[in-house]
């Protein structure tokens, strides 16, 4: 019966095709600094995960947000897990595709016809640091706050219209349950499909041009 | 037989072995992360104190109390308020009714009218006799009993309430 039933799928979805290009096609001769992309796009994808299982705990209202972070942490099985790798992700997550990007500027990569790949990837760094920030006000404990109410603070020093981002920020001149309201919309949503819309362009040209060769001697 | 295993299938073989205690190591925690809630959770139960029973002397007479429960639900505390009424039938210190002051109907909180002795619910006009039995409208039945009581030593009559 299971043969049968495999059949079917096999038939519709063509599992073996997806074994073969997926486990056993020929080794990429490539460079171990060449794996941060795609460590990048895995980091992105357990910090998805994590996050939407930390949404089925975590509130974000000034009265809850701190409590239930505390709750996730001590009383749910396995919380501590769930937000420690989320936690910790999210710092690996900025240094690696940091570095990716370093390893694209030493190899420069960027160069024609991969321009749009980098201007993308500039991008991908701003809303993984935008994530960073979002995220960090979230547990609303004294350092989140603060951190947040300088990084407003920097922000609204722009001339001009300093005042105007500062108060869009935060939803008014001070920090409160509109600023964390706006900043876990922004980090559960709005900034993931942004990250998510420009890792599938991204993607897409990797695929369209090929990887880079290595720069030899003569380059 | 090794002769028969090639490189090739043992690595297939790693692979989704590898892959499968991953995946287990990943989703067990997981599903026990999501289903938490619903462990654990046992009725609570607690004596709780009305007062001195030497305080509710005249028999026949529907003596008020109410008290308040907190349940902690994650991260977040709910107070219950709770009330009835303590009627001695004799003098006997273990004749008494302990009634729940809610309706049966809908929940409203029914009072006692010392005129006609009767309780009155609010809602719909329900009314209850003295030992709380339907006289009127539209409850499906008696008013709730704590069943449970005892008088401790030192005179205090307690209720033994199960949550839920
Ligand atoms: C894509 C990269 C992401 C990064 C870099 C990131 C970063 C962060 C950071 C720095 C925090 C604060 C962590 C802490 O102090 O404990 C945080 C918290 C949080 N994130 Fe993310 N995050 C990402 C994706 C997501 C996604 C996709 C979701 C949900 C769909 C999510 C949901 C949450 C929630 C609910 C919290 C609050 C709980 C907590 O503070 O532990 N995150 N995130
Ligand atoms: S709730 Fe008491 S009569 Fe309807």
């Amino acid at each position: 019966m299971w043969k049968n039933i495999f059949d079917w799928l096999n038939e519709r979805l063509g599992l073996n095709d997806l074994q073969k290009s997926l486990l056993e096609r020929p080794e990429p001769k490539g460079n171990w600094w060449n794996t941060l992309g795609s460590a990048s796009l895995f980091l992105f994808i357990l910090q998805g995960l994590t996050g939407i299982f930390l949404t089925v705990y975590y509130t974000p209202s000034p009265d809850h947000a701190y409590d239930s972070v505390n709750y996730i942490m001590n009383d749910v099985a396995f919380g501590w897990l769930i937000r420690g790798i989320h936690h910790w992700g999210a710092t690996l997550m900025v240094i690696v595709v940091f570095v990716h990007m370093l390893r694209v500027f030493v190899t420069a990569s960027y160069k024609y016809p991969r321009e749009l790949t980098w201007l993308i990837g500039v991008g991908l760094l701003i809303a993984t640091l935008g994530m960073g920030f979002t995220g960090y006000l979230l547990p609303w404990n004294q350092r989140a706050f603060w951190a947040t109410t300088v990084g407003t603070q920097i922000a609204g020093t722009v001339p001009f219209v300093g005042e105007f981002i500062l108060k869009a920020l935060r939803g008014g001149p001070d920090l409160s349950a509109l600023t964390l309201q706006r900043f876990f919309a922004g980090h559960i949503w709005m900034l993931p499909a942004v990250l998510v819309g420009l890792i599938g362009v991204h993607l897409f040209l990797i695929i369209r041009h090929g990887e880079s060769h290595w720069p030899k001697k003569e380059d | 037989m090794p002769e028969s295993l090639s490189r090739r299938d043992f690595m297939k073989v790693s692979v989704y072995f590898v892959g499968g205690i991953v995946g287990a190591t990943v989703g067990l925690p997981a599903v026990g992360y999501l289903i938490d809630p619903a462990l654990g959770g046992v009725a609570k139960e607690a004596w709780i104190p009305l007062g001195k029973l030497a305080d509710m002397p005249e028999v026949g007479k529907p003596y008020p109390f109410s008290f308040t429960r907190v349940q902690v639900n994650g991260w977040e505390r709910t107070a219950t308020s709770h009330g009835g009424f303590v009627i001695r039938k004799s003098d006997a210190p273990d004749d008494l009714v302990i009634l729940n002051s809610r309706c049966t109907h809908l929940a409203c909180t029914v009072n006692w009218k010392e005129e006609e002795r009767v309780f009155l619910c609010p809602c719909h006009d329900a009314s209850f006799d003295a030992e709380g039995a339907v006289l009127d409208g539209p409850p499906p039945r008696p008013l709730d009993r704590y069943a449970e009581f005892r008088v401790t030593e030192d005179g205090i009559l307690e209720i033994f309430y199960k949550e839920g």
